[in-house]
């Protein structure tokens, strides 16, 4: 008996092993357990924080429920699972979460050997640099022998490195794994600057004691793609979260937001009724509803409207649309067409 | 079964004859099947992983070591730059990680035996600071002890922009404690040679003092020619060649101090939280070592005329320390695995470095296992180390 219990529990074990190693069924797996599990920044205004209602909010947190939308026409079913900058890859890899949607910088190593599949870029960033004003310092060429707060396990710590050795320049680093306790580390003056995407650097401005202390340097030394990843080798996944992030930008382009998206169903225009399911199975091709875009549009607006909401220039980071414009505005976000 | 249920079996003769009754064979054999299957087990794992990884499209071997690291690392005792390997950054947290430890190490048992003996002073001033310290420390979490000196004590320093000029050249900045850094000129030895001479001297006059002092009780007081010897010819030696030995202050500039020894503030706070976490420890085992020595003893050091300091110099800790030791080597394990904290405050140590490796390379599993290896074999060699003492120690039976 005991045996026999034994011998099951050794084949349930290593079936669960073998599943986990067989990885072309998210999509099933995420429509079976009824919710998408989304990595996303432990605290990054902006990208993924939380509300004092404790509601996850944010650019990243978006693309979590527009998945969310488009498998499931709800965006409420996601599990959000914090993650530190060294944490998310291993969480991806070993199937803890279905998308990595975590202000994560697109590179050839990530692409190759850590297996993982970027599905776009939904921020164009570039690194830069604060430092307190009364240093009188007005440009990165300026900091040579300044002592630099860093976050650990980024590409931010490499560019850096890059940086200040191609310029010939000294600088002392200091390494901390929380970004939380990198700015304070700055804003006590362990520091003279502090680096990281500029993205961050004016959501961590906020966060400083008096915000008006500190300015953003003009340099940009590195470019930043950020996007949403998932796990190589599932390319039914890969498409439905890859095919979202195009359906949000052609929204935008289309003129489709969430407060037309219903009357535009009576528009004769090919590329907007294909959009909307109207024509066409793009829906069911990527095993969806072919009502797919309409609830990825109804639940978080198209990309325009996702920026202005979480970073543009009405909220507290004032970010600028800038590269991350649409192309016909002279930007780079530029997404294929459906057809 | 039955049999066994029977208040007295009845006696049998075993059958010799079959191999399954024979004990050896049998014991043999189980032992056998059970590495088989321990080994089996282990390759199964080691094969699904590395399947699974494969699977994945996740690189996996030890080769990563040797690409670029291209991160800096805020304390390089060795050679590093952001040029060197993965392998060479691993190195400079294992040497990172040693120095803490050992630095903590020292100074935790200094102050644990000071403590531990505060405490059982007849002076209630000194008996009421040391439980106080006891109780405080120990009852925090060590992490909680780090960033209190990190974040509480260290950051809120002032900046090292606009200090007042400062005779000595010290500086205790939220950067760090900066001293001034001795530079040896080329003949920089002699004063130090001197000073060598001097102590030499010294000792061969004591002991003729002492001869004296044996045949005729005559003391003399040693301390003049102790001054000449030690500080007078090493400074006339030191002036005669000429200020071979100068010091370099450190200067302020746009954002640091620069120049001089520098000590920085993640290493203060982790070196001062483990110490003092750790003291706290070695203190209630230095307290139960002592008290486990017999009164007895005291009392008898006490008839054969030695004075309290005597007493405990020769008679006391001696034999408190076998009691010690073997605490003590888990305190000595515990502070070393602690040092992986210093993590939360920067300080760059195996844990540190390896976290930016293993993000960096995306080789989580070979990190870990290093990072296993590393640990094990420092903590093996401590306890060696402390074993082979503990045996010098251990009291001689006849």
């Amino acid at each position: 008996m005991n045996l026999k219990l034994l011998t099951a529990a050794l084949g349930v074990t290593i079936a669960a092993l073998a599943a986990g190693s067989a990885s072309a069924q998210t999509l099933d797996a995420v429509k079976q357990r009824g919710s998408v599990r989304c990595g996303v920044n432990t605290g990054l205004p902006g990208f993924a924080s939380q509300n004092d209602k404790g509601e996850w909010q944010g650019l990243d947190v978006d693309y979590c429920k527009a998945v969310a939308a488009a498998v499931f026409n709800d965006p409420t079913k996601v599990q959000y699972v914090p993650l530190s900058a060294v944490q998310r890859f291993p969480a991806l890899q070993n199937n803890e979460i279905d998308l990595l949607a975590r202000n994560t910088t697109w590179t050839m190593d990530r692409d190759t050997a850590l297996g993982l599949a970027f599905a776009g870029v939904n921020y164009y960033d570039g690194q830069g640099f604060m430092v307190k004003k009364e240093l009188g310092v007005s440009s990165a060429q300026e900091l040579s022998g300044a002592t630099i707060c860093v976050q650990a396990g980024t590409t931010t710590e490499l560019n850096l490195a890059d940086y200040f050795s191609s310029n010939n320049l000294e600088y002392n680093p200091v390494v901390i794994e929380a970004q939380a306790d990198v700015n304070s580390a700055y804003d006590q003056g362990r520091c003279d600057a502090l680096t990281t995407d500029a993205s961050g650097l004016y959501a961590s401005r906020l966060e400083m004691g008096n915000p008006d202390d500190h300015i953003v340097l003009p340099e940009i030394i590195s470019k930043e793609p950020l996007g949403p990843a998932v796990r190589q080798g599932d390319f039914q996944w890969f498409n439905v979260v890859k095919w979202t992030h195009n359906a949000l930008l052609n929204a935008e382009e289309l003129g489709i937001t969430q407060a037309n998206v219903e009357e535009m169903k009576n528009s004769q225009v090919p590329d907007v009724r294909r959009f909307l399911g109207l024509d066409g199975n793009f829906g069911q091709a990527i095993g969806l509803d072919n009502a797919w875009a309409i609830n990825v549009v109804k639940a978080v607006g198209n990309y325009g409207e996702i920026f202005e909401r979480n970073v543009g220039s009405k909220t507290p980071l004032a970010i600028q649309r800038g590269q991350n414009a649409l192309w016909t505005d002279g930007g780079l976000q530029y997404a294929p067409p459906i057809r | 079964m039955t049999v066994h249920t029977q208040a007295m079996p009845p006696q049998r003769t075993p059958r010799r004859d079959s191999l399954i009754n024979n004990p050896t064979v049998r014991s043999t054999a189980i032992q056998v099947l059970l590495i088989v299957a321990l080994v089996a087990f282990g390759w199964w794992i080691v094969d699904n992983t590395a399947t699974n990884l494969r699977n994945a499209n996740i690189a996996s071997g030890f080769g990563f070591l040797e690409n670029r690291a291209g991160f800096d690392i805020a304390q390089v005792p060795i050679d590093y730059t952001s040029n060197s390997t993965y392998g060479r950054a691993i190195l400079v947290g294992i040497v990172n990680t040693i120095i803490v430890s050992v630095s903590g190490i020292v100074m935790a048992t200094i102050l644990g035996f000071l403590v531990g003996i505060g405490r059982l002073s007849h002076n209630f001033l000194i008996r009421g600071l040391s439980t106080v310290f006891v109780e405080t420390f120990r009852n925090i979490p060590p992490l909680l002890v780090i960033l209190f000196w990190y974040f509480g004590v260290l950051s809120v320093l002032g900046p090292p922009r606009n200090l007042e000029e400062n005779i000595a050249g010290v500086y205790l900045t939220n950067r760090g404690l900066q001293v001034p850094a001795i530079v040896f000129g080329s003949s920089a030895w002699l004063p130090l040679a001197a000073f060598v001479v001097g102590l030499v001297a010294l000792f061969v006059m004591s002991r003729r003092n002492r001869a004296r002092q044996m045949a005729t009780g005559e003391r003399r007081s040693l301390v003049g020619p102790a001054l000449g010897l030690l500080v007078g010819l090493p400074l006339v030696v030191y002036f005669v060649t000429g200020d071979p030995i100068t010091f370099d202050a450190p200067q302020a500039t746009r954002f640091n101090l620069v120049g001089g020894w520098q000590i920085k503030p993640e290493f203060l706070a982790l070196f001062l939280a483990l110490s003092i976490y750790t003291a706290a420890f070695i203190a209630e085992i230095v307290r139960a070592g002592i008290m486990a020595v017999s009164k007895g003893q005291t009392e008898a050091a006490a008839a054969l005329g030695l004075r309290r300091g005597q007493a405990l110099r020769l008679v006391i800790v001696p034999q408190a320390f076998r009691v010690i030791i073997p605490p003590l080597t888990s305190q000595f394990l515990n502070l070393t695995k602690n040092s992986s904290l210093g993590l939360a405050v920067g300080y760059p140590e195996l844990v540190a470095v390896g976290n930016t490796v293993l993000n960096q390379s995306g080789q989580s599993i070979e990190v870990v296992m290093i990072w296993m290896v590393v640990y094990l074999g420092i903590s093996i060699l401590v306890s060696v180390g402390m074993n082979a003492f503990n045996a010098r120690m251990a009291l001689v039976e006849r």
